[in-house]
């Protein structure tokens, strides 16, 4: 396996110190060798040296096509997976330095909540039991039963609901659950992967709702990772954007929805219908021909070279970094757009 | 409107479940003329699939379909399987959300197509292939020589969404039924995949019935749109005067609840779609809706003509008075 090659990370530091802070981030997956393909080992580049910082009480949005790496960067900073190379700071402490006791008292600090709110809760269990399991395996002590019904009141259900099961219950119910859940351990962050994606938009937006609410009132930071560049946008503090394992560009939410600088950001922005028919109809889109290539080979220099329609020669070339652009965010592109 | 080519009236779909009758579509009225793009959006569990496997006879058998059906003078609710057979892919055609399940996997891209195309028409094996070849090219697949002979693993999502497309569009049917063609694609696929079946619409003049739950996507390509609720039609309108003046108070909640740039908070609809076993008496938004009042609870609102669009609404003409 040839070694990751990792660039001097560069990243918009978090204003007051970071909560958390990534470097250089690298993670790849062996595949097994495919019938007929001669034994050779196959590597996915899930997640190619990504770099940021999450400040106390922020939301960091991370977007990007199906397979750019955004559950992989989740699960690599909760170390639900270990990373192949990279450094993940938790308040200030390196979690590959910890023990394995160490590390299970950090991650009561940072949970995470995902997409599908039916397949995350076990039916068997009821509601009140499922909300207590995280004190019950951290041994908190303490009245457990008091603590599930100010968590299930934190997110707008109420006391007998505790004794019910997750199927009598609809989707936005359910991810609320899973949210209480989340909470119970008093988290500084949470990973939301894909949290309201699998609702209606008439249930996600009170969803959407309870997680703002909930920052404002106990000040955790989020990782939001959503394909539904709308969604990010209405919750997100800063944003990145990944393409093929690698971050193309991340500063302030606001600054590059209004002000993309590198060509995918805008061509993705482009390709997002808004629920506007005149502004649907007058603005030029950006058409990007053809599919993500694959993170088993993926292009050479830059990665988003195959797709993008200012690319040349030098893109094949050379990789670019992330540099500081005008209004302040970061891209890695060698032709941004100003 | 232009002459409607495929007409519905009065379409109810009920399963037999073990919990009781489950009436899934309630009465459901719809005309789409030739050539139009017309958008059915609604909640999910709404009944828009429902409606239209019932109207492609694709229901399984303990579903029972009233009303009617007329597609170009042809009535399809009661046909017999092989009247369905002939009609299915030939007048009318419909794609689904996930293209694999339309493909045969052991069989070739253009072998799969052609044989649509010679289940239909007159045609020899040797013109058939090559037919194939041009509906790949029409659908922007690169290579469609090269690509005809390769089978549905080899392509992408995105790519195999095309393909699905030129097989429903090989026989050139009147209609063509997209069930949330885009769902489970990027969205730089999916820009893609709508101008794609824009492009189909305005070049062979086929209808298309958008089945969507993404309001943007309305926005981008649909003339009409039609807005399902509980197994009924709530409200129908031009897509620009459904924007700007939704009639129904859950198209005005479906709106104020997604998120927009410079939208401060979202306005969640309150509550959940009723059950659908049990649905409660009159309006069936009634229980989540801020303007009903005890006059909801009575009689079933109709569709009446509100401005240039249809509401289901009671209040729909005096809530639309600026307060
Ligand atoms: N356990 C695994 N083994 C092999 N490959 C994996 C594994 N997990 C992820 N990958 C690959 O790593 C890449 C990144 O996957 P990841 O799930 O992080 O993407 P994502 O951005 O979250 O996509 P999505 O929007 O579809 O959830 C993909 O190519 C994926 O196929
Ligand atoms: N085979 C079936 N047997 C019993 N009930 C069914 C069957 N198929 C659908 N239903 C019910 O009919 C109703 C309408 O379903 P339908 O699939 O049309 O919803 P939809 O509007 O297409 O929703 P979605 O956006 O989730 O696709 C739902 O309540 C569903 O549970
Ligand atoms: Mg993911
Ligand atoms: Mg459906």
């Amino acid at each position: 396996m040839t070694q990751p090659e990792i660039t001097t990370p560069v990243v918009t530091p978090a204003a007051g110190g970071a909560l958390l802070s990534v470097r250089g981030l690298v993670k790849q997956f062996q595949m097994k060798a495919v019938r007929g393909m001669t034994g050779r080992k196959r590597v996915v580049q899930a997640v190619s040296d990504v770099s940021f910082d999450v400040a106390p009480g922020e939301t960091l949005g991370l977007v990007g096509e199906s397979g750019s790496g955004k559950t992989t960067v989740g699960r690599c900073v909760l170390r639900l997976i270990e990373p192949t190379a990279g450094q993940v700071m938790f308040e200030g402490v390196d979690l590959a330095k910890l023990s394995f006791e160490e590390l299970r008292v950090v991650r009561r600090r940072m949970q995470i909540v995902f997409q599908d709110p039916y397949a995350s809760l076990d039916p068997k269990m009821t509601v009140g039991a499922s909300i207590a399991e995280p004190l019950v395996v951290q041994g908190v002590g303490g009245d457990h039963n008091e603590k599930v019904v100010s968590l299930l009141e934190l997110v707008g259900l109420s006391a007998d609901h505790a004794r019910r099961f997750p199927h009598e219950f609809s989707g936005g119910q359910r991810q609320r659950i899973g949210v209480a859940r989340a909470l119970a351990l008093d988290p500084a962050l949470i990973v939301l992967d894909e949290p309201v994606s699998a609702l209606d938009v008439s249930i996600q937006a009170g969803v959407v709702n309870l997680f703002n609410d909930l920052q404002a009132r106990l000040g955790m930071s989020y990782i939001f990772i959503a394909h539904d560049l709308s969604v990010v946008r209405h919750t997100a503090d800063r944003v990145a954007v990944m393409y093929l394992g690698k971050i193309m560009e991340i500063g302030d939410a606001e600054t590059v929805y209004e002000h993309p600088t590198h060509p995918y950001t805008k061509a993705l922005l482009s390709a997002v219908p808004l629920p506007n028919p005149r502004v649907e109809r007058s603005r030029s889109r950006i058409m990007l021909e053809g599919d993500v290539p694959s993170p088993v080979n993926p292009p050479s220099g830059c990665r988003f070279r195959t797709r993008c329609w200012k690319a040349t020669d030098l893109c094949a070339m050379q990789e670019p970094v992330l540099e500081v652009r005008s209004h302040g965010q970061l891209s890695a592109c060698h032709h941004p757009e100003e | 409107m232009s002459e409607s080519i495929l007409q519905i009236r009065d379409l109810t779909v009920t399963f037999a479940t073990p919990l009781g009758p489950l009436v899934a579509v309630r009465g459901v009225d719809l005309d789409v003329g030739a050539g139009e793009l017309v958008a059915v959006v609604g909640e999910s569990g709404s009944g828009k699939s429902v409606s239209f496997l019932a109207a492609m006879g694709l229901l399984p058998s303990t579903a029972t379909v009233q009303g009617s059906v007329m597609l170009d003078g042809v009535q399809l609710v009661g046909a017999s399987a092989k009247q369905m057979r002939s009609v299915r892919g030939r007048l009318l055609s419909m794609i689904f959300q996930d293209p694999l399940s339309a493909l045969n996997p052991v069989h070739r891209i253009g072998a799969q197509i052609s044989e649509m195309l010679r289940a239909h028409q007159k045609m020899s094996e040797r013109a058939a292939r090559a037919r194939a070849v041009e509906l790949l090219e029409v659908v922007g697949i690169p290579q469609p020589g090269d690509r005809a002979m390769q089978y549905p693993h080899e392509f992408s999502g995105g790519m195999r969404q095309r393909v699905v497309i030129a097989m429903a569009i090989a026989n050139s049917p009147k209609v063509l039924i997209a069930d949330e063609p885009t769902t489970a694609l990027d969205v730089t696929v999916q820009a893609q995949i709508l101008e794609v079946i824009q492009k189909v619409q305005k070049q062979f003049g086929t209808a298309v019935v958008l089945i969507t739950h993404d309001l943007g996507v309305v926005a981008r390509v649909c003339d009409r749109v039609n807005v399902m609720y509980a197994g009924r039609f709530v409200e129908r309108a031009a897509v620009s005067d459904l924007f700007d003046a939704p009639t129904h108070p859950y198209t005005r909640g479906l709106l104020a609840s997604l998120p927009q740039a410079g939208k401060e908070r979202l306005v969640p609809i309150v509550g959940f779609p009723p059950n659908m076993l049990r649905p409660p008496s009159g309006c069936a938004f009634r229980a989540r809706c801020a303007d009903a009042i005890s006059d909801c609870e009575h009689a079933v609102p109709e569709l009446r003509a509100v401005g240039a669009a249809q509401s289901a609404c009671i209040r729909a003409a005096e809530l639309m008075q600026p307060r």
